[in-house]
């Protein structure tokens, strides 16, 4: 079974970026799917890798990440200031974060328009640990 | 941040100014096998005739940070010396597992994938030690890749220059242009670091860079 987990921003706007780094992958490593309400900042993902590198180990096998961006790469200036501000007025709330283990997730594939999450055969996580896996 | 932005441009003001004489630590960023050792080697081999890196079809062949100094390089008339800092290819999973599909004993690839793991934890601190940097992609590969992303913002976050490599142009597979449109803001050289095609414009590229 899959467990899908919704943070909204009032649960991690107030915490720094240890604390919201920390309680992220703490889910992830109890195999929930973490839908987090708002984008992490380029040096917080930063940190999650390293912290997740640091716990890695021959049951925990690391992340997929994905983050949807509100305030796409390439547009214009108009709407940059425009998210600038609201960015200002109501946090890094705008877009949202996926995370998930590696065990679990077997790819997120993204593209302009689309995500696309694929997991792993439950069945065969279960079993053998084999790395093969259905969509 | 204004302060912060502020005290960026100085430096980058003064390490202008004084460009030519010291040597740009050039960093070589990306996911794992993009081909960043394979392009730090073809510099080295172009430059100063030897190469600096091992490379392998195993993923994570490099755990370490290497660095070659001193590399010479000419382009447009002009010389400017580098160092060059290949680093481990950046993820956020590492399974022994998949290490074992490359004929590596269970022993074996535990051991690479716990060194693999250093060298991405390694490979971020040393974004603090860099002039300026090639983010190495391999054109045949989603450059919407959250690795890319991260890689690619944590150096705008640190105000560091920035060009995008998209390797592999000798595959069929490849495509520039969807680098090119997912990172818009950046510059992007395509090449083939492995049959060293479109290297002159590509140093010439490097030189803008760095000026």
């Amino acid at each position: 079974m899959l467990t899908l987990q919704f943070i909204p921003y009032s649960e991690i706007g107030s915490l720094d970026s240890e604390q919201k780094i920390n309680k992220l992958l703490r889910l992830a490593k109890e195999d929930k799917i973490v839908v987090v309400e708002g984008k992490l900042k380029a040096e917080e993902e930063a940190k999650l890798i390293q912290k997740t590198m640091e716990q890695i180990n021959s049951k925990f096998k690391g992340l997929e990440i994905c983050d949807v961006n509100s305030d796409a790469i390439g547009e214009g200036i108009m709407n940059k200031l425009r998210n600038g501000i609201a960015r200002l007025l109501i946090g890094e709330r705008m877009g949202m974060t996926i995370i998930g283990p590696a065990s679990v997730i077997k790819e997120i594939k993204k593209d302009p328009n689309k995500i696309r999450l694929f997991t792993k055969d439950v069945k065969k996580r279960r079993g053998r640990g084999k790395i093969k896996g259905g969509n | 941040m204004v302060v912060h932005k502020i005290g960026a441009w100085f430096g980058r003001f003064f390490s202008k100014l004084f460009l030519r004489k010291k040597k740009v630590r050039l960093g070589f960023y990306g996911p794992v096998n993009a081909g960043k050792s394979t392009l730090a080697n073809k510099i080295c081999k172009d430059w100063i005739g030897e190469e600096m890196s091992v490379v392998s079809k195993i993923p994570h062949e490099t755990r370490e940070i290497k660095v070659k100094e001193m590399v010479r390089i000419k382009s447009g008339g002009k010389e400017l010396d580098f160092n060059l800092v290949d680093t481990p290819g950046i993820a956020t999973k590492i399974d022994y597992q998949d290490f074992m599909k490359y004929k590596l004993s269970e022993k074996q690839a535990k051991e690479r994938a716990k060194e693999a793991t250093k060298g991405v934890i390694e490979a971020i601190k040393w974004l603090e030690n860099v002039d300026c940097v090639l983010v190495i992609l391999d054109a045949t590969a989603n450059p919407y890749d959250q690795v890319n992303i991260t890689i690619i913002g944590n150096l705008a976050a640190r105000n560091i220059p920035v060009l995008i490599v998209a390797n592999k142009t000798d595959l069929k597979k490849s495509s520039i242009k969807r680098i090119e449109s997912a990172f818009p803001q950046y510059k992007v050289i395509g090449l083939s670091a492995r049959k060293g095609t479109n290297m002159k414009k590509f140093y010439k590229e490097l030189f803008n860079l760095v000026r």
